[in-house]
């Protein structure tokens, strides 16, 4: 009996009207290793950001750890890595700093950060290699490292469930293997990972199932596709931009 | 010197001197959440409250406060249930702001002078009570803003990454809100509405060209501020300049000075260590190649 991490029933989740995901149902059960994948605009980024209660489903039903993403106040058991770091208003911050930010699910908001945090914080940095960089701002990192510092966050609340939005889009080749380490290791201490991925490159061996988004309805789940067309080649990469998906409020970045 | 053995200067002294550690303490959120400018239409905003209390003939600073918090929790819903975008937002802020202050004003018996002295603020009138206001308040906000850094620069630096983390963030936005409602009132009757905001932001430009970390950012921005105040005061009490602006223009002097020096010493240290070529980093995409 395998127990249910993430469970999605008949999700259906639509921007001004336009559906973009339509009765989505699947289960993503404790030390299973998913990827989400999918052509852009298929809807799979979207469906991770309505897991994480960022997008509020017009139908269906989501449950998380099962308890009702509605009531479910157990944060900490979760690790977001967005597609990249926002660049703010630029003021600076350490890479440390960034990754402490990760503590705060575990510690809460007046508790000050204590032996454990800053041990974690040391872990988090080491995992993805990025322990001699602690203390230089994160806008002089290059994309790839801009992104284990995310992964890092992340590690940083040791949580069992790893959510990533396309950790590895447009990723140098040596953060892509410091990514992939990290994530076998946060597997092999009894992780669940869910990942939205064009390829998955050194990933592949991880993967425990693929599902596959298209048109905003699930086309395949189960093992993972080989790929087809030029997805194929062996130096094809897969870069593309990101487009905010809401407007800038005034209190937010 | 002999002038601050008046008590009016005295109390000059010290409520800039708050005021210069508490503004950029604060702003320093509201610059890396891009709202530099928030102070400023919140500044006009606090005009109509500070109208509304001389036409009522209450304290125009209390009522100033409550308009300006209000007006701040307004946009702050606004915000995250409409639509409004940011500048829209901003710009009803501005405009209705300072036309119902000039408007309630102008139907008060106040003169001139007295909106001249919320404008660009008047240091030397701030009578003990104010001074008592102006402390407690000062330090309630530099406080906060230091206990809840981790927090609030959690939710500045990537909101949905704070939602995420189970932050209570909009408990946080409302408290940023209300926190820069209370600094632009505190604040205006040393600099004034129409300046506040360069005390807010500017010592947090001119800190961050030179820091690594936002921590460290903060704390020379306090500096700075700090000391763009007193000497500010020193300045106007010597010179007879008006206080406010003379902080202020210090404040962007100071961002000058260091931008300056900033850019001589990198230019310094790249012809001092020509031999070392920049180590490149490793390529994040190789197009065309097989």
């Amino acid at each position: 009996m395998t127990t249910p991490v993430i469970t999605v029933q008949h999700g259906t989740v639509g921007y001004d009207g336009r559906p973009v995901l339509r009765d989505i149902s699947f289960t993503v059960s404790a030390g299973e290793v998913v990827a989400l994948l999918g052509a852009n605009g298929s809807g799979k980024s979207t469906l991770i950001r309505a897991v994480l209660g960022l997008v509020p489903l017009n139908a269906g039903s989501i449950t998380l750890f099962d308890r009702p993403l509605r009531r479910f106040r157990q944060w900490e058991r979760i690790g977001y890595v967005p597609q990249r770091l926002g660049a703010g208003g630029g003021v600076p911050a350490t890479v440390r700093e960034v990754v402490a930010s990760g503590r705060l699910a575990r510690r809460g908001v007046l508790r000050p950060p204590g032996r454990a945090d800053r041990a974690a914080v040391d872990a988090a940095l080491r995992a993805v290699g990025l322990a001699d960089r602690a203390t230089d701002p994160v806008a002089t990192l290059s994309g790839g490292q801009q992104q284990r510092t995310l992964i890092a966050r992340a590690l940083a609340g040791q949580p069992e469930l790893l959510v990533l939005d396309e950790p590895t889009a447009g990723v140098d080749a040596a953060s892509q293997e410091a990514f992939a380490g990290a994530l076998r290791d946060f597997v092999a201490g009894g992780g669940t990972v869910l990942l939205v991925a064009h390829e998955l490159g050194p990933l592949r061996p991880v993967i425990t199932r693929s599902v596959v988004v298209h048109q905003g309805g699930i086309c395949h789940d189960g093992a993972v596709p080989d790929p087809a067309g030029h997805h194929a080649e062996p130096d094809h990469d897969h870069v593309h931009p990101h487009g905010p998906d809401e407007p800038a409020g005034l209190w937010s970045n | 010197m002999e002038l601050f053995q008046y008590p009016y200067m005295q109390r000059a002294l010290i409520a800039a001197l708050v005021i210069g550690l508490a503004a950029p303490a604060l702003g320093i959120y509201l610059v890396q959440r891009r709202l530099a400018l928030i102070g400023d239409g919140i500044g006009h905003v606090a005009l109509t409250g500070v109208g509304a209390g001389l036409l009522l003939n209450r304290s125009p600073v209390l009522v100033a406060v409550i308009v300006a918090t209000v007006g701040a929790i307004a946009i702050e819903l606004v915000r995250s249930r409409g639509r409004t975008s940011g500048d829209l937002a901003l710009a009803l802020l501005f405009y209705g702001g300072i036309a119902g202050g000039v408007l309630l004003v102008g139907l008060s018996d106040a003169t001139s002078a007295n909106l001249n002295a919320y404008l660009f603020g008047s240091l030397t009138t701030i009578f003990p009570a104010d001074l008592i206001t102006i402390g407690v308040l000062g330090t309630a906000i530099v406080v906060a803003m230091i206990a809840l850094r981790p927090a609030l620069f959690a939710i500045s630096h990537d909101e949905e990454y704070a939602r995420v983390s189970g932050l209570p963030v909009r408990t946080l936005n409302l408290l940023i809100a209300v926190t820069t409602a209370v600094t632009v009132t505190i604040a205006m009757r040393a600099v004034g509405v129409l300046l506040i905001s360069a005390l807010m932001v500017v010592p947090v430009a001119t800190a961050q060209q030179v820091t690594r970390g936002f921590r460290s950012t903060m704390t020379a921005a306090m500096a700075l501020g700090f000391f763009a105040a007193g000497s500010g005061v020193w300045v106007a009490a010597t010179a007879d300049t008006a206080p406010g602006a003379s902080v202020v223009l210090l404040a962007i002097a100071s961002f000058l000075v260091v931008a300056v020096a900033g850019g001589v010493w990198r230019t310094l240290r790249r012809r001092a260590t020509p031999a070392a070529a920049p180590t490149p980093e490793p390529h994040e995409v190789v197009l065309g190649s097989s």
